[in-house]
């Protein structure tokens, strides 16, 4: 029974961060500019692989593979945004402007 | 099926391997062509270890209760081929940027043509 | 389910392939590159090549990337368009193609246990490692012991290309006056750079020490550590990072890492064994194996550490030379 109920919550988790993932990839092709890009890529290393990491770690139970997965997902959290971050300030620094929708609100 | 399954592995890696190939002949930029050399390198390697691979093995790390462990032979080759494509590759790019030094530029044509106006 | 992930992985890189043919920014083709490496590195999980697949993600797509792209920084960006068709070549490639596929028919099949490949020195290998050797990982026994004298002359090219990209490249530079990257607002990169660079550091150690039990070794831990000083270097500037491990340091680190390996195999001399026996190193057998093997990683280590350092300064350092001594 709790296996069960650890299967159908990994799977939730998983599915959730797939979809997460997709959701960012639709949105590094579809959007207009680097900036918006960016603000979808970001989406999939904190949510995305972060829901992954965690629908593996209830797949895991209390192993050593969880602990090297939470810090995994302890890496990711400080990596990704950090990289993003670099990335939006050095093509802030070329002078790439944003596109920014002229017309009045 | 099991015929195109059989060898769908080694079609694509030699797929890849023209790739590499034809980057290496067909362009004249010489980072180009390094590019190309390492996309062969390394579909050499998938070749290699897609050969160790034996159906329902696992990673070759003795552990009770598993019996099938895929060949370890070629992960060692490979492991080391890859840290030669290191050394070749920074080679490689360390003469590529004293060609640019030398001649003002990476590409072959324009090195050519240099070379026969001295 | 295995050949599901496989064949989506070998798509994956195909198209990879295909994107880095197209692309006429160098720059793009090296990222390009980059990810190309990163797919290989999954499919060699799928094909239980743990210790190939860490290998594989720290060079391939690690060190070589930031070679790629230092040399890109060095060059030029844009690709001129080949001046003649690219007819003959594609006819070259085509034909070699359809040879190579042609042998292929007569190869056994993809995972076939029956295969020769699998029935000569690997039962061996698999059989005695866990008596002899004593360490659960078999390529690690295979590599460092089995196979040790092999492993020695792959310290010794990684050895050469140093000293050769140190002589293409120039050795005696002035010292390198950037502080840092060209972005202004560093501080996050930085808090997060201090915060990560000992972990990184650790980490390597980790899988230079763990490297007899899971995947991980010498080779593996060395391109770690010198990941975690160019972190400093992209973080804090080359001048620090050289403050930091400066580089005559590393011209004696790359030695040391050397005589440590020989002279395991000069000790196991003297003690009364061959080159490399490292089973007389200690009073029980398995112990002086395992003694061995970690000696001989920790040579590699270091020597695979410092060398690519030394490649990454040569690179990075052209920058700093004054304009009339290109």
């Amino acid at each position: 029974m709790m296996d069960t109920v650890l299967d159908v919550l990994s799977w939730i988790f998983l599915l959730g961060g797939a979809i997460f993932l997709l959701v960012g990839a639709i949105g590094a092709l579809r959007f207009p500019d680097f900036y918006t890009r960016l603000h979808a890529v970001s989406v999939c290393d904190t949510m995305g692989a972060g829901l992954v990491l965690v629908g593996l770690m209830l797949q895991g139970g209390l192993s050593l593979v969880t602990v090297k997965l939470l810090l995994m997902f302890y890496f990711m959290m400080f990596t990704g945004p950090t990289a993003v971050h670099a990335l939006a300030e050095a093509a802030m620094q070329s002078k790439l402007k944003p596109v920014v929708d002229e017309r009045e609100p | 099926m099991s015929e195109l399954l059989g060898h769908f592995n080694y079609w694509i890696v030699i797929i890849l391997m023209m790739t590499g190939f034809y980057i290496v002949i067909a362009r004249p930029n010489l980072i180009k062509k390094i590019i190309g050399l390492f996309i062969f390198q390394t579909s050499v390697f998938i070749l290699f270890i897609s050969m160790a691979k034996i159906e329902g093995g696992t990673a070759p790390i003795i552990e009770e209760g598993i019996s099938v462990y895929s060949n370890p032979l070629p992960h060692v080759l490979i492991l080391t081929a890859i840290v030669v494509s290191l050394a070749t590759t920074a080679l490689g790019l360390a003469l590529v940027v004293r060609i640019r030094e030398a001649y003002g530029t990476i590409n072959e044509d324009d090195i050519h043509v240099q070379d026969e106006e001295d | 389910m295995e050949h599901l992930v496989d064949i989506v992985l070998l798509g994956l890189l195909m198209i990879t392939g295909f994107a880095i043919v197209r692309m006429r920014s160098l720059l793009a083709a090296a990222m390009l590159t980059s990810i190309y490496s990163l797919l290989s590195a999954s499919l060699f999980v799928v094909l239980d090549a743990v210790d190939v697949a860490l290998t594989e993600a720290a060079i391939g797509a690690g060190i070589s990337t930031i070679l790629l792209l230092a040399t890109v920084a060095l060059t030029t960006d844009e690709e001129k368009a080949p001046r003649h068709t690219p007819l003959l070549p594609l006819v070259v490639v085509i034909a070699t193609g359809a040879a190579l596929i042609y042998g292929t028919l007569d190869m056994p099949h993809y995972g076939d246990p029956a295969a020769p490949i699998h029935q000569y020195v690997a039962p061996t290998y698999l059989h005695d490692t866990p008596g002899v050797i004593g360490v659960p990982n078999v390529v690690t026994s295979v590599l460092a012991s089995y196979r040790g004298y092999d492993t020695l002359g792959e310290v010794t090219v990684i050895f050469t290309a140093g000293v050769g990209v140190m002589v293409l490249l120039g050795y005696r530079l002035r010292r390198c006056n950037i502080t840092g990257p060209g972005i202004r607002n560093l501080i996050v990169l930085r808090v997060i750079a201090k915060l990560f660079f000992p972990l990184i550091l650790l980490f390597a150690l980790y899988v230079l020490l763990h490297g007899d039990y899971g995947p991980g070794g010498g080779f593996q831990a060395g391109v770690v550590f010198a990941t975690g000083f160019i972190l400093y270097a992209l973080a804090f500037g080359l001048g620090n990072a050289q403050r930091l491990i400066p580089r005559k340091l590393l011209r004696i680190m790359v030695a040391v890492g050397m005589l440590i390996y020989a002279a395991v195999g000069i000790e196991s001399m003297l003690l009364g064994g061959k080159f490399l026996e490292y089973r007389v190193l200690a009073d029980d057998p398995v112990t002086g194996q395992r003694l061995g093997i970690m000696l001989i990683e920790l040579g590699v280590g270091i020597a695979v550490a410092s060398v690519v350092l030394i490649i990454y300064y040569a690179f990075v350092s052209r920058h700093c030379q004054a304009p009339e001594d290109m």
